[in-house]
């Protein structure tokens, strides 16, 4: 199942570069039914899944592979995973949809873009270390090719500080998970068996360097403050959808990772350094809000929110380390509350940086004062925007604030001082209605006049991510049904 | 059957509004919108007499819970009510972009239905914020104004920093091992229970418009007249009062959240009484003065009198939202809501013009009309409490026949025809007046003014004895009779003084105590300016950083690559150079002469021998 799932896209994606002749419009419909299919297979998973027990994982498929170093090609979900695959199929599927309009070379993109997926896929099924960092990896080159390839401005100096920077932060991580598997006893780079073992517990030297080496390579995935400053050049410069991947699916890899391997294989070094996680996520929150409250171009603006957003992703799972007798509930809902905000970061930036793509395709500028009144011409485009902003600044109702208010109950009960991060709700709120403002709202002004509404393909892609966060915010038990245990499990193990 | 009328009562509207606002069915909105606010009224009705409650899992250790108990069951309705009085109005007086507007409106009511019925911390954080984000979308509903959006951005913004109060709430009684139901809050471990009662503190007092938070409120009044009848007397701004109603066990329990809320309510009932005093704006007044009531509300709140409170707020709804309406409907008629360019309006509309009086009178505490029993409720409680808090209590209410007065005075005043020229100078000043009231506006006028002269019931022995047993108070103060005669003569005294002569309108007054003004140069301009110097940092200093250190890996690089030329590859050719002398030197003896090779041998041979006789 997992691995139709995974390679499905992979396979299309051959095919498609197999058919030079195809053409245009075939090879944009056949993305969209690879990646409704896919989502389909997700759907059916979901709906067949089946908590799994503590430390193991459902839907398991083991083959060997490399057995010198006791690698095997294993995959799994479990409720950490399960969501983000849902969730990255989704983006995929809104993104195969806008890109319906796609002129430039759309074989190549669908045939790229749905490379990209399946590794997405692999990445967040995976159990095994080798396995993840192949994903971790490929998923940077795939990445670099969708910059380098459709971006547009500095795309090629964007697209190669992207990929310089994720991919050292990449080596870090390697050397973690070396670290990882010399420690295990036997050796192994099993990421199940890893989280059994907690390898390293008693050697809080070692296991700070590892953990160290495994947190710098995470945190310049995710990005957390100070191993941010290739976000904002690569999402300016990336084409709307792959903007909407990068923000949606990339960055979740990082913090996938702090829930997957960073709290349950190393313990006792977690607990130790959660003040760290914690202090980077302050800041993230605070300092990624403030930079963005200043910023004029309107994709830099999301891109720094985005690193607000991870920024209190990072708290909590920082906050779920501080282990103390009674509070093993709030850390819970911390925990929860960030796989919560995994998804709906996912689906929200996704939407907005879609929407975003509509500036640049109607007008060419994301820069904000650029416009004005904009909600004359494009009421649809106004209506799903505010829709989004307010998503995004955690309105309730909308998924951002479950997420949330997970994050801020269970982290200010564990750990009062993340209370300071509450700014950073309140900034996000002052920042993304100055820009309704300014884009939407005055007299019709600049490269306002004339702007075409939004088209079926921007409707039917933007429409259902954001009508997704609805449903999570006002029905959310559904996904938390999912999550919660995972999260339990997940405080149970760094309590150890 | 009960539970799905509760159900129903707050998701049709939230469903209809939602629907309406996407949509843009302008044709069939004011039905539909009139439809659905009808059912509601109906089903608020229905759910105060069965009392039901229902509850589902949300969160962990949070469900969504939502009730109608004695006091929900006194507000639910009274706001159902008047919104739908209010739509009816807006039927008649706002003609563009229908459906968005009732959509939102309908959200709205939505919104703060689940506020007032809300049993646990996550249901009301859920309807307290869509509260706010409605109305920051219905206050800057004309969004072709700049400034109107920026009022809505100023409220949302305002309010929001109040509301993170409830976030820290939400932590600390997760924390405090009570969870986060409404009723269990005061059993939270002690320290908690502080944080947990200051964080409903301050967002309450932010909703409410309360010191030191009230000038969001006069923004608000760039809003359509309607929005600010539903959202600035009755529904949003009073949710504010309610919550401490709500919380009152949770004030009470921790010893100081009570007394600071009684002390805020009344300071903020005498300061902003004053400010309403010295408005030459009638929207700009009403606004203070709903600032100014809520303050007797909170104070009701601190004091434990809850009926008093509830009461006041019930009838305060009624008596504002009908000053708001007519307000509105001179605002569209003549184009201006200046005091100046209404002076002797009831004369022309004499429907309106009663109703008003009304509505005034209420406001001033004129016995027997509703808010001057529901206030002296309070007071009550007050002089049971504390002397000074009482003589708070009583300016407040001496400053709100003035500014009642001062409504009163300017609408019936008899224009001189040497002034009517100036009086003429402000018709048309803010939008281009109809000239006329139509029946839709002046309906709803007169059943609110029907509900401000009798809604003072609730306060009064039958009804507010009863009231006051529901709520659960044992030993409930009521005023005297000689309170209350005091009180009435006291109003009395004031509207005289005013009728005779005005009073003054200092800056201070009109300017809402410059506290925006104070706001945006102590927090607003050093958040920007910060916000800059960080953007700036980070593009300087981190980003450069980056590209210093990748620019030092290349240079780093080329230093290896000269090393490497130079150094590794000129150890490699010098090696290869001393190997190729060798193999000249080795060419030498190669000489092709077979005597040379023979002594070579022969040497070789020697060699040899010598060797082997040393090493034996």
């Amino acid at each position: 199942m997992l691995s139709l799932i995974v390679f499905l896209p992979l396979a299309a994606a051959l095919v498609l570069v197999a058919l030079p002749r195809l053409g245009d419009a075939a090879a944009r419909w056949s993305w969209v039914t690879v990646a409704a299919l896919d989502l389909a297979l997700v759907v059916a998973a979901w709906l067949r899944y089946e908590t799994p027990a503590a430390g193991r994982l459902a839907f398991e498929e083991q083959a060997e592979w490399i057995p010198g170093v006791n690698s095997s090609y294993h995959l799994g979900v479990d409720g950490l995973s399960l969501p983000l695959i849902a969730m990255t199929a989704v983006i995929f599927l809104a993104c195969a949809v806008y890109a319906l309009r796609e002129t430039d070379r759309p074989r190549t993109q669908a045939a790229l873009f749905l490379f990209l997926q399946s590794v997405s896929m692999g990445l967040f099924v995976a159990a095994d270390l080798i396995l993840f960092f192949v994903f971790f990896d490929l998923s940077i080159v795939g990445m670099y090719f969708v910059i380098a390839g459709w971006g547009h401005n500095d795309a090629a100096r964007s697209a190669m500080k992207f990929f310089l920077y994720t991919f050292l932060g990449s080596l870090a991580l390697l050397v973690g998970f070396i670290g990882l598997y010399l420690a295990a006893d036997p050796h192994t780079f099993d990421m199940v068996e890893l989280a059994a073992q907690a390898p390293l517990a008693g050697s809080s030297l070692a296991g700070g360097l590892v953990l160290a080496a495994i947190l710098v390579g995470l945190a310049v995935k995710t990005p957390t403050v100070p191993f941010h400053t290739w976000l904002p050049p690569a999402h300016t410069d990336a084409p709307a959808v792959g903007s909407a991947v990068l923000a949606g699916v990339l960055l979740k890899m990082g913090t996938y990772g702090f829930v997957r391997i960073g709290m349950p294989m190393l313990p006792e070094a977690w607990r130790a350094w959660a003040w760290v996680v914690i202090a980077v996520g302050i800041v993230s929150v605070v300092y990624g809000a403030l930079v963005a409250l200043a910023q004029t171009n309107f994709k830099r603006m999301v891109a720094y929110t985005s690193v607000n957003h991870m920024g209190y992703i990072a708290l909590a799972v920082g906050a779920a380390g501080l282990v103390a007798g009674d509070t093993a509930e709030a850390r819970s809902i911390a925990v929860s509350g960030a796989v919560t905000q995994m998804v709906s970061h996912g689906l929200i930036t996704g939407a907005l940086f879609l929407l975003a793509g509509v500036l640049q395709d109607r007008a060419g500028t994301y820069d904000m004062d650029s416009y004005g009144g904009l909600a004359g011409p494009a009421p649809r485009l106004a209506g799903l925007f505010a829709v989004g902003a307010f998503a995004s600044l955690g309105l309730p109702g909308l998924s951002g604030f479950v997420a949330e208010f997970q994050i801020f109950t269970g982290s200010i009960a564990a750990a009062p001082v993340t209370a300071i991060a509450l700014v950073g709700i309140l900034v996000t709120a002052a920042l993304f209605l100055r820009a309704l403002q300014r884009i939407f709202a005055g007299e019709t002004q600049g490269r306002s006049s004339g702007f075409g509404d939004l088209r079926p393909a921007e409707m039917w892609s933007v429409g259902p991510l954001l009508l997704l966060s609805l449903i999570i915010g006002v029905l959310p038990r559904p996904l938390l049904d999912v999550i919660e245990p995972a999260a339990d499990v997940v405080v149970e193990l760094v309590g150890r | 059957m009960a539970q799905l009328a509760l159900w129903v009562l707050v998701l049709l509207p939230a469903l209809v509004g939602g629907a309406l606002a996407l949509s843009r069915a302008e044709r069939v909105a004011v039905a539909v919108s009139l439809g659905t606010a009808t059912v509601t009224a109906a089903l608020s009705v229905l759910a105060a007499i069965a009392r039901p409650s229902v509850s589902v899992p949300f969160m962990a250790g949070a469900d969504f819970a939502l009730g109608v108990d004695a006091l929900s069951a006194l507000v639910v309705p009274a706001v159902a009510v008047v919104t739908l009085l209010v739509l009816i109005f807006s039927a008649g007086e706002i003609t563009d972009a229908r459906a968005r507007f009732h959509g939102l409106m309908l959200l709205f009511a939505s919104a703060v239905l689940v506020t007032a019925t809300a049993e646990t911390l996550v249901a009301l954080l859920l309807a307290w914020e869509v509260m706010g984000a409605t109305s920051y979308a219905l206050i800057g509903f004309w969004w072709r104004e700049d400034h109107r959006v920026s009022a809505g951005l100023t409220a949302f913004v305002t309010t929001r920093t109040a509301d993170l109060g409830l976030y820290l709430a939400a932590g600390a009684a997760l924390a405090g091992g009570a969870g986060l139901a409404l009723g269990d809050l005061p059993d939270s471990s002690a320290g908690w229970r502080d944080v947990v009662a200051a964080g409903v503190l301050v967002a309450a007092l932010g909703k409410a418009a309360q010191l030191p938070f009230s000038f969001w409120l006069s923004r608000a009044m760039e809003g359509p007249s309607p929005v600010s009848a539903l959202l600035h007397s009755a529904a949003m701004v009073a949710m504010g009062g309610y919550l401490l109603l709500r919380t009152e066990p949770l004030l009470a329990s921790t010893g100081w959240a009570a007394p600071a809320a009684a002390w805020a309510g009344a300071a903020t009932a005498l300061v902003l009484g004053a400010v309403a005093v010295g408005q030459r704006d009638l929207k700009q007044l009403l606004a203070a003065s709903t600032s100014a009531q809520l303050g007797f509300v909170v104070m009701g709140a601190g004091l434990a009198s809850v009926s008093g409170g509830a009461a006041h707020l019930v009838a305060h709804a009624s008596t504002k939202a009908l000053l708001f309406l007519a307000a509105g409907a001179w605002l569209t008629a003549l184009g201006t809501k200046s005091l100046t360019g209404l002076q002797g309006v009831a004369r022309r509309w004499r429907l309106v013009g009663w109703c008003t009086t009304v509505g005034a009178l209420s406001l001033a505490g004129v016995a027997p009309l509703a808010l001057w029993a529901t206030k002296d409720a309070v007071l009550a409680a007050a002089l049971e409490e504390s002397l000074p808090l009482y003589l708070v209590g009583m300016a407040a209410a001496a400053l709100s026949a003035a500014y009642a007065g001062k409504i009163l005075v300017v609408v019936w005043r008899r224009v001189p025809g040497g002034e009517r020229s100036g009086v003429e100078a402000h018709l048309d000043e803010e939008e281009r007046g109809t000239r006329n009231v139509g029946t839709l506006e002046k309906a709803p006028l007169v059943v609110l003014a029907a509900g401000a002269a009798v809604l003072g019931l609730l306060a009064l022995p039958p009804v507010g004895e009863r009231l006051a047993t529901a709520l659960g108070e044992a030993d409930v103060v009521h005023a005297t009779a000689a309170e209350m005669a005091v009180s009435a003569v006291i109003a009395l005294l004031v509207l005289g003084l005013m009728w005779r002569r005005p009073l003054p309108e200092p800056r201070w007054a009109l300017e809402w105590l410059g506290v925006e003004r104070a706001v945006e140069v102590t927090v607003v301009r050093p958040t920007l300016w910060l916000a800059e110097r960080l953007a700036r940092f980070d593009d300087r200093v981190l980003d450069r950083a980056v590209d210093a250190t990748s620019r030092a890996t290349v240079r780093v690089a080329e230093i290896a690559a000269g090393g490497d030329d130079r150094r590794v590859d000129g150890a490699v050719e010098w090696v290869s150079r001393q190997v190729r002398a060798l193999g000249a030197v080795a060419r030498r003896p190669q000489t092709g002469q077979l005597h040379q090779y023979y002594i070579q041998a022969v040497a070789v041979l020697a060699v040899g021998v010598l060797l082997l006789v040393t090493v034996r």
